[in-house]
């Protein structure tokens, strides 16, 4: 119901209802609405192609190959579609492969965790300048080149490295553990652990200390306020970073091939392997394909956690 | 000052707007609900009503920063249409103040300036006239980030006056301000509109802000324009239940129509008052607190209309009484001015209630 | 409501107090030491790697006069600077589409942009490999690409990726942005190409920098994917000291990382400088 209550001017004149020359503006605003989605989606075609050429249609590829045929001389080619490499991924070697590469990822992850953890809770309980800096300092190793840093390792680890020699002087064993399974691990946990600080950090420094001064006063020792009230706030911290450092330690390539020679071949070396020396492109694609799955189960399994954006 | 003045036309002109957001899976929420109403040239006009009502998406419209599902806006005869705000003759200050943090208090104001290509000789010379009329001279080289609220808001109010709008449309400007600021800028602001001379449309839930500032009200719930008027008719003669309820305090007692003249209150009494309504109708006599007065039993004068009751509470405000009395059939709110404690009736007290029948308004909803 | 740094019950006391900070500092010096002991050891003048022989400049020299070295980097920096140009731009304007604005697909591509982040490197070196060799006869068709020996594999695959990184930093920084601030501008008369140069770009210019700082980091830092797609004669230097890994630790490989330890080095302090400048507020005019 239009209500225009007149005013009560003085000269006792009503205002003046002019022609209300009604425009059909439902139509228009909906025109002016998909106008300025056309603009939008222009704006975002550039990109949006770009992807679908260089992203999509490789993603494509790939998972064509993966149900392709490979050809004695070792193309692949795009006929006679069949699962036959899918089928080969039961094989021992694959297995073998895959299970070393979920337990390394897996314990690289939780070796990260424990170290990350005190450091994080250390650096939110310091003042704002001193954070910064330490959060730099972590920042530091991550912005310099990821071979450098794992061949660093490389050259510690050496039979005359450093470390090996150290070993010795103390008297702890063996010290070469280079080319075995605990330098891939050792470097993977070096690459990787900035992206469990970070997170980490994030989340404890969120955390409402209020809750924890509240539990102390309810007689809480400081290990039980720990263990009920920051340990489970600090969890989605806790989530991101440990997928953070899981998937791209699943399908580490550069780590293994510097730290572990040959011989302990990950999934990312045995996919290498097949593209280049065995030249069997879709058992490599059919490998690279389940990988993919792998990290994005566990990329939705973050965000569904309540995880932010990366 | 009110509707159109020497022929000229009106400042804002809305017929039958109406603004509907919906989402494609079909939840449709009318925001603002068939709103038709004019302002005149010069007028400080107030939207007023609850969080929600639909105000601040009326005042988009007229900005342009929205465009209505349906009906016309004009301004100064000139239809809108899908005019995008840069096209239209108004400027706006944003509740946020929305102030471009890397420019300095004199490139803000100026940014509309230079839009519309003002040269720069003739820039300086506005710019600096602006901020002069807010009382910013020396901070014309101050960061928005090195302003108070309240700078903020005059740094914003220049940055939109400084184009000489046709109209002016504020929303919500002083809400972030503390109680003492907001009462000093309500009557910094209403100088300044007398001063330019300019339309302001203004946009609160404030109702003694509305009250305090405006020439006319526009009070609004739920999407929909619910009476227009001078601050002192929406206040001695509210036209809904809304309406009354929404400024200031109010008592409501319930009615019937039993004629052209006369009203039946709940208790059986019957109340001289004229309406249009149709004879049986449900209405609601409101009569404010202070129009209200307490008499010890009996001691009511004869031309007032009286209710009979009891003290049920007494709040003491330093300038007024507040009285709680309970009738047979509800309770009503009686203010009072201040009387000695001697003076005073007290809980428990039998009293009479008395009111004056040109002093109530009918309202209905 | 008190957050951010721990009051005085987060505070650790007493045997705590001291465990976290030996630990903090055993896991400091678990991040710096490898990239000391390597700065060190460049200066070695000795063949194998452990034994400290004495003081030399003489890696570098080699280092310098080294021509495939040299070559390698020149390809580095050619296509980082080519990819991170073209992925600052795409990535900005997808950033800007998603979060300005609304329309059909706008979700899907939400989702595909997000996948070059999750994607291992190694399946995303398989894309781009097999992608090519399929469309080689196609892309050689258009004048002036010349994918068997030049570098257009490398910075395409490159933008590729970095677009997803461009643009989630960017859309960070503008979902931040209070959105009225875009309407204010349009109140006053400024069309929607100069609200964006003179109110949104100015604000989300950090946002941009970092982007293309992340995008530069990236681009060189990356070894699986251009070494699947290097062309002969075009390999950047990561893929090239990668190649010298395999062979055997050298101390020339030594000298080559510190010099590219110090130029990331120089990169991050570079950004910071810059963040700091802009952040500040940069005076308009």
């Amino acid at each position: 119901m239009a209500v225009d209550a007149p005013a009560r001017p003085p000269d006792g004149e009503p205002p003046v209802l002019e022609e209300t020359a009604e425009v059909d503006t439902p139509g228009l605003e909906r025109e002016a609405e998909r106008a300025k989605a056309r603009q939008g989606f222009l704006l975002g075609l550039p990109t949006i192609v770009y992807l679908l050429v260089f992203f999509v249609v490789p993603l494509g590829f790939v998972v064509a190959y993966s149900f392709a045929t490979r050809t004695r001389s070792g193309r692949t080619e795009l006929r006679d579609f069949n699962l036959d490499a899918y089928a080969r991924l039961g094989d021992d070697i694959i297995m073998t492969v895959a299970w070393r590469s979920l337990w390394m990822a897996v314990v690289a992850t939780l070796i990260c965790l424990v170290l990350a953890y005190p450091l994080a809770y250390y650096i939110s309980t310091r003042s704002p300048t001193v954070r910064n800096l330490m959060l730099v300092g972590v920042m530091i190793p991550f912005w310099s080149n990821f071979l450098i840093r794992t061949y660093a390792w490389r050259v510690l680890l050496d039979s005359d490295g450093l470390v090996t020699q150290a070993f010795e002087f103390i008297g702890v064993g063996d010290g070469r553990i280079l080319f075995t399974s605990n330098a891939v691990i050792l470097g993977l946990v070096y690459g990787y652990l900035p992206f469990m600080v970070l997170p980490l950090y994030a989340a404890i420094e969120r955390i409402d200390w209020n809750l924890v001064e509240g539990a102390r006063d309810l007689y809480a020792s400081g290990w039980s306020a720990f263990r009920r009230v920051v340990w489970p706030l600090s969890r989605p911290g806790v989530i991101a970073g440990s997928i953070l450092v899981f998937v791209p330690s699943f399908g580490a390539y550069v780590t293994p091939a510097i730290l572990g020679g040959n011989k302990e071949g990950l999934l990312g070396s045995y996919i290498v392997l097949q593209f280049l020396s065995a030249r069997n492109g879709p058992v490599g694609s059919a490998v690279s394909v389940v990988v993919l799955v792998v990290m994005l189960v566990a990329t939705l399994v973050y965000f569904r956690t309540g995880g932010k954006n990366l | 000052m009110e509707g159109t003045t020497n022929g000229q036309r009106p400042a804002v002109e809305l017929a039958g707007v109406v603004k509907r957001f919906g989402d494609r899976s079909g939840t449709e929420v009318t925001a603002v609900d068939d709103v038709s109403l004019t302002i005149g040239d010069g007028e400080f006009f107030s939207l007023l009503g609850p969080s929600g009502c639909g105000k601040t998406t009326t005042l988009r419209m007229v900005a342009g920063l929205e465009l209505p599902t349906a009906g016309s806006i004009r301004i100064h005869g000139e239809e809108m249409g899908l005019r995008p705000p840069n096209k239209r003759p108004v400027n706006t200050v944003f509740q946020s103040y929305a102030l471009f943090p890397h420019m300095t208090v004199a490139k803000n104001v100026g940014f509309g300036l230079e839009m519309r290509r003002v040269p720069q000789s003739e820039r300086r010379a506005l710019i600096d006239e602006a901020i002069e009329l807010v009382e910013m001279g020396s901070m014309a080289h101050r960061k928005p980030a090195q302003l108070s609220g309240g700078q903020q808001q005059r740094v914003a109010l220049a940055r939109a006056l400084v184009n000489r709008p046709e109209v002016l449309l504020l929303d919500e400007p002083l809400g972030a301000l503390d109680l003492k600021l907001r009462h000093q800028m309500q009557v910094e602001l209403k100088n300044l509109q007398r001063e330019v001379g300019i339309t302001f449309v203004y946009v609160t839930h404030d109702q003694e802000e509305a009250v305090t500032m405006s020439d006319r009200i526009g009070v609004m719930d739920d999407g929909r324009l619910l009476q227009v008027d001078t601050p002192e008719a929406i206040y001695e003669r509210p036209s809904t239940r809304f309406v009354a309820d929404f400024i200031g305090q109010t008592n409501f007692l319930e009615a019937t129509v039993a004629g052209p003249t006369e009203v039946v209150l709940a208790n059986g009494d019957r109340l001289r008052l004229a309406s249009d309504h149709p004879a049986g109708a449900a209405v609601a006599v409101t009569v404010r607190p202070e129009r209200l007065t307490v008499h010890r039993r009996g001691e009511a004068p004869a031309d007032r209309h009286t209710v009979d009751g009891c003290v049920e509470s007494v709040t003491y405000l330093g300038n007024a009484v507040i009285y709680g009395v309970g009738v047979d059939w509800m309770h009503l709110e009686v203010r009072c001015p201040a009387t000695l404690a001697g003076d005073r009736r007290s809980v428990g007290d039998d009293v009479t209630v008395s009111f004056e029948p040109e002093h109530v308004a009918l309202v209905t909803g | 409501m008190s957050k951010g740094v721990a009051k005085s019950t987060a505070e650790p006391q007493g045997a705590s107090r001291w465990l976290l900070r030996g630990h903090s500092a055993a896991v400091f010096a678990f991040f710096y030491a490898p990239i000391v002991v390597l700065c060190i050891f460049s200066f070695n003048d000795s063949n194998a790697v452990g034994n400290w022989n004495g003081f030399t400049l003489g890696w570098y020299e080699e280092l310098f006069g080294n021509d495939n070295i040299q070559s390698s980097i020149w390809v580095s920096v050619k296509v980082c600077v080519a990819s991170t140009v073209i992925s600052v731009v795409l990535g900005t304007a997808g950033a800007l589409a998603l979060e300005r604005f609304r329309w059909w697909g706008q979700k899907a591509f939400d989702a595909v942009l997000y996948l070059p982040i999750i994607i291992p490197d190694v399946t995303m070196a398989v894309m781009m490999l097999v992608f090519f060799n399929e469309t080689a006869s196609w892309f050689n068709v258009i004048p002036g690409i010349n994918l068997q020996n030049g570098l257009e594999k490398l910075v395409f695959s490159h933008v590729a990726f970095n677009i997803s990184f461009v643009s989630v930093v960017v859309r960070a920084r503008l979902a931040n942005l209070d959105a009225s601030m875009e309407e204010a501008a349009a109140d006053l008369y400024a069309n929607r190409w100069q609200a964006f140069r003179r109110v949104t770009l100015p604000q989300i210019m950090p946002g941009v920098i970092g982007g293309a700082l992340l995008a530069v980091t990236i681009s060189l830092d990356d070894v699986v994917v251009s070494s699947f797609v290097a062309a002969v004669g075009g390999t950047p230097l990561s893929v090239y000291v990668f190649g010298m890994l395999r062979k055997g630790v050298s101390p020339l490989v030594n000298s080559v990382s510190v010099v590219m330890l110090v130029a990331s080095m120089a990169l991050v302090l570079a950004s910071l400088v810059i963040s700091r400048a802009t952040g500040s507020g940069r005076e308009e005019r």
